[in-house]
Parts: C-alpha cells; structure tokens; sequence
C-alpha cells in the first residue's frame, strides 16, 4: 500500500511540476504577480512529494520489501544494512529517482533562498528548474519505474553488484548527484537571464554561489569515486580515462571555467554573453554524463545499470534542453553587451585564457570519449580510445593552466603591469626550480614526468600562498587571517590544484611494484621495505566468503605496518572483489593485494610502494575545502541579507 | 504453453550457467608466471601492455585485465619480445591479426587526425577569438553608462537604508 502512495506521490509530483514550469513563465510574462506566486510554493510541494516517494523507496530497501522488482534485483536480506541502503542508487531506477530528488532539492532551496531576485526573474528560474523536474519525472515514471511490483514475492533478492559493496562507493553518487544537478541551478539562472534579456554584475554574483556549490561537490565526488577505484579495483590506479569517469569530469571542468568568468561578469560587467553559454553548456555536459553512464553507448568499466532505450529517451532530453537552451541563447546573446573595459594584460584577459584552456580541455576528453562512436558511425571503423590517448591529448593544457595560474590569480583588474607581479613570485620560481632539480637528481633521470610534476606542484602551492601575502599589503602578516574568506578560498582551492598534480605525478612516476608467487613466511623487498606473507586463512562474512592473507610490513628491522588483504567471493552474484590492503603514509601508500592459490603451493601476492598517492585526493579536498570557504564568505551573506531586509520593508501589512 | 515455459526457465538455467561460467573468480592481472626473468624485457613489454586493448574488455588495457584473451596477448607480446621484436614490430605484430581496435592510443592517421587535431584547433581558435576580443575590449573607450530609472530608484533606496 505504502509503495503504491510513494508511487501516487511521484505522479503526483510530475503534475505539480508541470504547473511550476508553465504558470509562473505565464505570469512573468504578463506581470501577472499571482500567477509568479505559483512558483515557490510549486517548488516546495515537488520536493515534499518527491521527498515522500523516496522514503517509500528507502523504506522498501531497509525493510527488503522484495514485492518490488527493484528490491528484489538488488538487496538480499545478508546484506548488511549500509549496503541495503546504498542499493537504493547502486541501480538506474533508484538512481534517477535520487537524481529527481536533488533536482526538487535545489529548486525548493531556490524558492526558499531566492528572496533577493527580482520577482519576475526568481518565477523564471524556478520555472525552468520545474521544467526539468518535469522531463525528468515523465522519465522516471515512463521509461524507469521504481515502484513496479512482483507478482510473486520471492522470499530473497539477488545480490547488489559486490563491487558495489563498498563504503566509498556508498556515498559517492549522491555526491556526483549532487554536483550534477547543481548545475542544473546555474543552467536556469542561464535560461532564466535569457528569458529576461538582461545579465548584469548581480547575476554574476547569484549564478556564483549555485555553481560554486556544484563545482564543490563533484570535485568531492570524483575524488571519491577515484579513491574507491584506487583500493578496490586490485592495482591501485586511480583513473581511468573511463568514460563514465570523463562523463563526470567534463561538467567539472566546465563548471570550473563558468566559476572564473562568472566572477567577471559580477566584478567587471563583462565576459556575458559567454558566462550565459557555459552555464547552458555545463549542465549540456551533466546531462551528456548521465546520458553516457545510464545508455551504456560506449562501453565501460562501470556501465553497471545500462539500457540503451532508456537512453534514446535521454538523448531526446538532451537535444530538448540544449537545443532550446541553444536557440534563446542564439536569438538573444546578442544583447547581453559587455561593458567593462580592460587593457591587454589584466586579470579579465588571464581568466579569460583560463577559460580557453579549461573549456579546450573539456573539448579534448569529450572528443576522445565519443570519438569512438563516431569512427563508428561516420567512417565505419572499430576503435579505441584510452588512456595513452588522454595522457598525450589533455596534459599539456593542464601544464599550460598550472604555469599561468599564479600570474593571473595575481594580476590586478583593467590594466596591470606584468613586473610587479613576476617579481613578487621569484621566489616561488625559485622554489620550484629547486624542488624540480632535487627530484630529478634522486631519480637518476628516470622520467622527466615526476620532476616536473613537482616543479609545477610547488610553483602552484607557493604562488597561491604568494597571492595571499601580496594581499595583506602593506599592513603585514596581521591582515592575514582577517583577509575575506574568498581570498582563503581561492588561494586554497589554487593550491589543492598544485597538491594534487604532484600527487599524480609522483605516483605515475616513482611508484615500484612486485609481482610473484609467494609462501606463507616468504618476504618480499621492494623500496627499502620488507613485505612477508605471515599466514593465509578463510574467513566468513555476512554475504560473501572471504581468502585473508596476513602479511606484515618492516623496515630496517622495525615493524611499519601490519595489513590484511583479502579475496571476497560472494555467491549469490558469482563475482569475486579483491580487497586490497593499504598503509597510509604521508609520502607514500604500502599497497598490497592478494590473489589465487597457486597450483603447487603459495599464492599470487602483488605489492606496491605508491609515492604521494595520498596527495592526490588530499589536493582535490584542498580544491574542495577552498570552494567551501569562498561559498561562506561574507559578500554572499550580505547579498542576501540586504534583500531580506528590504523585503521584509517592502511587504505592506496585511 | 506449458512446454513454452518450461523451455525458458531450461534456457534460463543455461544461461545462468553460461554466466557463472563467465564469471568465474577472475584470475589476477599480470600473473608472476607470465612475466619475463629479464627486467629489461618485462618493463618493455608492460610498456606495450598498457597501449594494447583487452578486446572483450570494457576500456581496459591487457595488463590490468583479468580476462583470459588479456592473458593471451601478454604471453603473445613476451613471445615476440623473446624473439626479439622492436616494440612497434610487438605491436604491429598484434594490429595485424587484431585490428586497430586493440589500439587504445589511435594512430595519427586518417580520420583520426580529427580526434588528434581537436585540441589545438580549438586553442588557436579559441586563442584568435580571445585575442580579438580583449583587443576590442581595450580599444573602446570607457563611457560611463547612466544609470536606468530602475537603478536610481535601487540606489535611492539603499542610500536611504
């Protein structure tokens, strides 16, 4: 009965949001103040609705309420209880309902937050955004139902796909999620100006907060997703250039360019018309990620919950947002003009190469990713497209980003003079230059890449924190920590870019590994550590039975670490997941993983040493934590507390 | 009908046993066996693994994959190496018999230029378009637009508090 209201309630929320997606776009239009008045409480009442529908749903995964087909196709009552819930996303129909959720989320704190639009312009916005709970709610509803029963409830599910079975991976799409959809913010605020035909520095200053939110969480998210490949795939990579992972790492670098010139827009009045199209364009890419992950066109490593006619439906709903988005921003870019002016060499023309750059980048890992659909189609040929591809193609626009950031997060606005600057980040060449010079020595010239990782590294690390000391002026050290909290942001998020390239570098370029069959007592030396097989025993779990080696790690006689790799195989799905064993160190991971029993004796043991891989996630939680700083900082209170103010004056008593 | 079903759930059963089989516990990646006693020659030939395509994998290059063709071609490329191929040689060795597709890096040929070219096409254009647009961005002269109507009434009221 429960399920068939959470089912009602969702039809119910597609309704609702087909009225907050046309009555207030009527009223915006005619001035009509009740009509706009629909919005916000349309808004509310879609996520109350949507809201309710997923409890339902959550409700029927804790319970294992296996008269769901959803349920009973992944959960299974020895499931612990963790996975039980992740279950609900681990799926395309969960995971699209999620999807609709943040979606309702973001509109409903749109309505509740956007007091200090105009009053015709929050109506627009909150009109598109219902315009795309609607598409999505018709998708849901038509294409990927959660709520569909069994005939017969069988009295136990099949398995979530163990590789699912995971902590990292638990909370990783929601955060995904969260940042995809969050650009869905920036793309209304998009449309919305469209509509209205007027962008101006206030715009700039709304779209920000909304993007930087979403920029925050897919960085958090990639990260995650990242990590939970490293420790549980069984080698330690970390990237894939998969195209599920390119799906997520496109609206990201876009969402990053739309951040950099949508502060030109708000402090500079210029830039418009291009900030409107990448903030269309993003949320293009967000809805391409989805389109890429739910389809399963191009094969991947993660195209767990795939249906090819669910994604001509998406297709559809991509070439409806873009294509509309597209045109209106055809017939009116035009008349977002530019006012500000500003010289060759400024700040506005630096961010401006930064956006070149980023959105080049992003143009690169998308042609690699459907490139090869298109060799496919257009010249009929089979090809891939990999890693060596990405590595070679997209590099060196991320070397080209690193080597200018320091200069134009630096550089004043309008007019600027290249000098004073560079000479305020000699010692941070300087630095550079030594770090870079040390590395290569102790590397015996090996590989050029970790030396000049590290070199870019720390010219980004040290000229972010040269950015920040430039700022307190003369005033000295004082000012420091009474500096805004953007200038903490920015110079933190700049330098987690830094931490994190040398992370990479470091580990694609120092990490050393042993391959080899070894008994119970055996030892390994890999890179001054001793590694030995201490004993190999089985052991159950809730849902899968489990090989665990022990094996203990020393060096120079001291014991480091003490690690438990194991081998799961879970029977109800017939897969086995390797678990690998990590020791977590500053400078380095001890990685180790355990395989098959050999056939006479021993088993396949592989141990890695991993320099810096920790920096890696550390830099993107720098990225992160600097966007979280900057989303707090006092100007967008103020923003928002004036209007409240003002509002609150303006309403006459009734 | 009865019959029809029963030749399901029998199909099901096979396919279920298909699968299983399919899925059996993965053999590890690089297995100790397969590798070269020659550092020289097994660092090369990881070299050449991480370019070459596990074909029935999903985007997977042969030295990460579990499945049993990745074995193959990391035996077969060892064996060439032994024999003493160039690296190119191992590798047109392998596109002959298996196609380009096994390439993940897709050579710089053909169409493919497309896909190579993108990248710095779209930097000199996006460079040219930047340029001329900063260029008429410092050309114009800076006028101080008026304020609209709507703006003063704003301001008036802000300074006003």
């Amino acid at each position: 009965m429960l399920n068939e209201l959470g089912h009602f309630s969702l039809i119910l929320a597609m309704v609702v949001a087909l009225v907050q997606c046309s009555v207030p776009l009527v009223g915006a239009a005619k001035r009509w103040q009740g009509w706009m008045a629909v919005a916000e409480p349309a808004a509310l009442i879609q996520l109350l609705l949507v809201g309710f529908s997923f409890a339902v749903l959550v409700r029927a995964f804790v319970t294992s309420d296996f008269s769901l087909q959803l349920v009973w196709a992944n959960s299974n009552i020895d499931q612990p209880m963790l996975y039980k819930l992740t279950g609900i996303w681990g799926n395309h129909e969960g995971s699209m309902l999620l999807w609709i959720l943040i979606l309702a989320l973001f509109g409903a704190a749109a309505a509740l937050f956007g007091g200090n639009l105009p009053t015709t312009f929050r109506a627009r916005v909150l009109a598109v955004q219902g315009g795309i709970g609607f598409a999505f709610l018709v998708f849901e509803i038509f294409t990927s139902n959660p709520f569909l029963r069994l005939a017969v409830p069988p009295f136990n599910g099949q398995d979530l796909n163990p590789l699912l079975q995971d902590p990292g991976l638990a909370i990783h799409p929601p955060f995904l999620y969260t940042g995809y959809v969050g650009l869905s913010m920036s793309f209304s605020f998009a449309v919305a100006a469209l509509i209205e035909g007027r962008v101006d520095a206030a715009w700039g200053r709304w779209v920000r907060p909304w993007t930087l939110a979403a920029w925050m969480f897919l960085t958090v998210g990639i990260a995650m997703g990242s990590m939970w490949a490293y420790y549980e795939l069984g080698w330690g990579g970390f990237w894939f250039w998969d195209p599920v992972e390119n799906a997520s790492f496109m609206p990201w670098l876009v969402a990053a360019a739309l951040l950099h010139s949508a502060i030109v827009v708000e402090k500079r009045e210029s830039l418009k018309s291009w900030t409107v199209l990448l903030a269309i364009l993003a949320f293009g890419f967000s809805l391409v990620g989805a389109f890429i992950t739910r389809s399963g066109v191009i094969t991947s490593v993660h195209a767990f919950a795939s249906d090819p006619t669910r994604g001509v439906a998406l297709l559809i709903l991509i070439a409806l947002f873009m294509g509309g988005a597209l045109t209106l921003f055809a017939a009116r870019g035009e008349a977002l003009a530019s006012k500000g002016v500003f010289g060759t060499v400024s700040r506005e023309s630096m961010l401006i190469f930064n956006n070149i750059l980023l959105g080049v980048s992003a143009f690169v890992v998308f042609m690699g990713t459907i490139w090869p659909l298109i060799a496919e189609m257009a010249f009929g040929k089979k090809l891939s497209v990999g890693a060596p591809f990405f590595d070679m193609a997209f590099t060196p626009f991320m070397v080209a980003l690193g080597v200018v950031l320091p200069v134009g997060a630096m550089l004043p606005w309008k007019r600027a003079k290249t000098g004073r600057v560079l000479k305020m980040l000699i010692p941070a060449a300087v630095l550079a230059v030594a770090v870079g010079a040390l590395a290569w020595a102790m590397s015996n010239g090996r590989s050029a890449l970790g030396p000049i990782g590290l070199m870019l590294g720390t010219w980004l690390v040290v000229g972010s924190f040269t950015d920040l000391y430039a700022r307190t002026g003369k005033s000295g050290l004082g000012r420091l920590f009474r500096l805004p909290r953007a200038d903490w942001g920015r110079v933190l998020a700049h330098a987690g870019l830094g931490v994190c390239i040398m992370g990479i570098s470091g580990m694609m370029a120092w990490q050393s590994e042993d391959i080899r069959v070894v008994k119970e007592g055996d030892t390994v030396h890999l890179s001054g550590y001793d590694i030995t097989l201490q004993d190999v025993t089985q052991v159950p779990g809730p849902n899968y039975a489990a090989t665990r080696a022990e094996v203990s790690v020393m060096r120079n006689g001291h014991e480091v670490a003490h690690v438990y790799p194991e081998k799961r195989y879970f029977p109800i799905a017939g897969q086995t997941t390797t678990e690998a064993a990590i020791h977590n160190g500053f400078l380095r991971d001890i990685y180790v993983v355990v395989g098959d029993a050999q056939p006479n004796g021993g088993w396949a043991m592989r141990s890695y040493v991993k320099p810096l891989a920790n920096w890696i996630w550390g830099g993107a939680v720098l990225m992160a934590f600097g966007g979280f700083l900057s989303l707090s900082d006092r100007r967008f209170r103020v923003a928002a507390g004036a209007a409240k103010a003002r509002t609150a004056a303006g309403v006459p008593a009734e | 009908m009865r019959q029809q079903s029963k030749m399901k759930i029998l199909l099901g059963g096979q396919l279920a046993a298909l699968l299983l089989v399919l899925l059996v516990p993965p053999a590890f990646a690089v297995q100790p066996g397969e590798m070269l006693s020659d550092p020289n020659l097994e660092a090369r030939a990881r070299d050449i693994s991480a370019g070459l395509r596990c074909l029935v994998c999903r985007n997977e290059n042969i030295d990460d994959s579990n499945a049993d063709l990745a074995h193959d071609l990391r035996v077969l490329v060892r064996d060439r190496l032994k024999a003493g191929d160039t690296n190119q040689q191992v590798v047109n060795y392998i596109v002959d018999r298996y196609g380009e597709y096994v390439l993940l890096k897709p050579p710089m040929k053909g169409a493919n230029w497309l896909l190579w070219g993108a990248g710095p096409v779209m930097l000199l254009a996006g460079l040219g378009i930047g340029a001329v647009f900063i260029r008429r961005r410092a050309r114009t002269p800076e006028e101080a637009q008026p304020l609209s109507a709507e703006e003063s009434a704003r301001l008036d009221d802000i300074l006003k508090g």
